[in-house]
């Protein structure tokens, strides 16, 4: 990844009779970056994409790509390429003509075309598919044949909408695996769109969250997950305890009447915040040995971890740990300075969709 | 077993009914005798003189030429105005739906009349030109309903695939979306094609004095005595539209489509 940006979004601005699906969203885009749009359904995420793509335009706002206004071009004319959701592979084409399709409008030579569809097949690991039908590929396969057919162009960026989406979750995790390996070989730009937390923190460089059109963090993935800037964020990126307090001073927070020590400072004195505890964050020790005591109300086994509820001060925590401890038990509550994250409480709803200065 | 035999009986009753007229239409035109009800011996005799006849090879030509170009131009309108339809929000998109099957359901009598209404009161000779135009009219609504079925089934990523691989709008039309609803195009044209061959109402209001169809043609020689050619020419004609039914219904029970280039 380098510094220099590639596509900068400026003020986009995008609406569906009356319905604001994109507001004022400014955002850009390094070379060579993965960067991972998230979001819930409805969040703006695939408009984003699209209009990049130039399937959508903005109502106002423009996009820039390598310094040039590409705002109004036509899909066919910008130098990016896209893998659909569905895969949109031509059914009536064999899989040879279906990597071709690009290649051929470009009056790319026959020798070219047939050598950038054995090398695209190979970068896939589907040597041998060129004479078969789409229709008789499992979806791990023509998801692929969609992803070879975009880069054989060449494209600066490639633009992902939910690429995994239809697949089992032992293919999406491979394909997670390949996906990261292709763009290390190709050394292009990704946009990925996807709702899948997961998928978004194991792949990107940057990561954006979004919410109802407003951008509300960027981050590294640890950024995101670690420190979460509001409380949509935290909800989002895997499970949380999100926990109204107050701010006594710097340093010191008052979570349900019982101060913690925690490392934030700068939120001034006696200010209402949220405060984020991440359920693995949280020790369950002696009841003595606690900051607050507890009951364990229920219990779960999720596999690599159990999953408690403890209900101490009139909250139900959540709680991962690796050992068991019996519904009833009583417990000590203890969470590490480090692992409480202080978050302003927004004021208003324009607030609680932080835009944020990039 | 008596429940089935009492099955197969209700439906064999059921075809008798509807077949047996045409049945003895078909023997009819083979019958040597002239009388309807005297059988003369086999002959293929009333076939030679229909083809003979140089009017009714006249209005065969007339029906062929009409059948064919009104299915081709109302393949190309009807085609076009299911992808418009297709593409419209879903409030204008049904009214659009119900507008184009009126047509459809509409007597053809009304049809007919107020086609040559409008003829007459454009003050436009009626001939070839209005006929033609007719049957363009009537069979849209046939080629939209067959059409439509298969631009619903279209992913529509694969149009903005094409756009994004670099093609031009046209382009990506011919090459992406024309070969996916193809069979529903097919299938619409040879509709289209069938019901202008049937037709007779129509045609009979807006064909004016100086040509005939075939249909047109047979209803006058019956009027002036019935010729046993006319039941040669009837026959012929079942049976052309029975094969394009069949074509038809095969096409549209053929769900996956064997055509494949490789």
């Amino acid at each position: 990844m380098t510094d220099n940006k590639l596509i900068n979004l400026v003020n986009i601005t995008k609406s569906y009779n009356d319905n604001i699906v994109l507001d004022e969203l400014n955002l850009y885009i390094r070379e060579n970056e993965f960067l991972t749009l998230l979001g819930p359904s409805g969040c703006g995420k695939t408009t984003t994409l699209r209009i990049i793509g130039g399937f959508e335009s903005p109502d106002h706002g423009q996009v820039i790509f390598e310094g040039r206004d590409i705002t109004k071009m036509a899909p066919n004319e910008r130098q990016l390429n896209t893998v659909f959701q569905k895969y949109a592979l031509f059914n009536h084409l064999t899989i040879a003509e279906n990597i071709a399709f690009g290649l051929k409008i470009k009056k790319k030579s026959k020798a070219y075309i047939d050598d950038k569809i054995k090398y695209a097949l190979k970068l896939v690991n589907l040597e041998g598919f060129e004479n078969r039908m789409p229709d008789s590929l499992s979806g791990g396969q023509q998801q692929r044949i969609a992803i070879a057919r975009a880069i054989v162009n060449e494209p600066k960026v490639l633009l992902l909408d939910e690429p995994l989406g239809a697949l089992d979750l032992k293919l999406r995790q491979d394909m997670q695996y390949e996906l990261i390996r292709l763009k290390n070989e190709l050394g292009i730009t990704f946009v990925y769109v996807t709702h899948d937390q997961e998928e978004a923190l194991t792949m990107s460089d940057t990561i954006v969250v979004m919410n109802q059109g407003y951008i509300q963090q960027i981050g590294t993935p640890e950024d995101i997950y670690n420190e979460p800037q509001n409380a949509f964020v935290a909800d989002f990126i895997g499970e949380s305890n999100i926990l109204p307090s107050i701010m006594v001073e710097d340093k010191l927070v008052n979570i349900l009447g019982t101060n913690f020590a925690c490392v934030d400072t700068g939120f001034g004195h006696n200010k209402p915040v949220d405060v984020v505890i991440r359920p693995e964050d949280i020790d369950l020790v002696k009841p003595e040995d606690g900051i607050i005591t507890g009951v364990v109300t229920s219990l779960l086994f999720k596999g690599v971890h159990y999953e408690m509820e403890v209900n101490a001060h009139g909250y139900d925590w959540l709680v991962h740990s690796t050992d068991l401890v019996p519904v009833g038990s009583e417990v000590g509550i203890f969470v590490d300075p480090f692992d409480i994250q202080i978050m302003n409480k927004p004021e208003s709803e324009d607030e609680e969709a932080v835009e944020l200065e990039l | 077993m008596v429940k089935r035999f009492f099955e197969r009986f209700y439906i064999g009753l059921i075809l008798v009914f509807l077949y047996a007229p045409i049945i003895i239409l078909i023997v009819l035109s083979f019958n040597s005798s002239k009388s309807r009800s005297k059988w003369g011996g086999f002959t293929l005799h009333w076939y030679k003189e229909l083809f003979k006849n140089q009017s009714i090879m006249n209005a065969l030509y007339t029906t062929l030429i009409i059948a064919f170009l009104s299915a081709l131009i109302a393949t190309i309108i009807g085609t076009a105005a299911a992808i418009a339809i297709n593409s419209m929000k879903k409030t204008p998109r049904t009214i659009m739906i119900a507008i184009t099957n009126i047509p459809m359901l509409n007597a053809d009598i009304v049809t007919g009349i107020s086609l040559m209404l409008l003829f007459v009161a454009l003050r436009y000779t009626l001939g070839f030109t209005s006929v033609l135009i007719s049957h363009i009219t009537f069979n849209i609504p046939y080629v939209i309903l067959s059409v439509m079925p298969k631009l619903k089934q279209l992913n529509p990523h694969t149009y903005e695939a094409a756009l994004d691989l670099g093609a031009s709008p046209v382009y990506a039309f011919f090459r992406v979306i024309l070969p996916d609803i193809f069979p529903g195009v097919f299938t619409g044209f040879f509709l289209a094609f069938t019901m202008s061959l049937d037709d007779f109402v129509i045609t009979h209001f807006t064909k004016g004095p100086s040509i005939n169809t075939l249909s047109t043609k047979i209803y006058t020689e019956v009027r002036k005595g019935i010729k046993p050619e006319i039941y040669a020419l009837s026959t012929l004609m079942f049976i052309t539209v029975l094969l394009l039914l069949i074509i038809i219904n095969r096409r549209s029970a053929d769900k996956k489509e064997p055509v494949r280039r490789l």
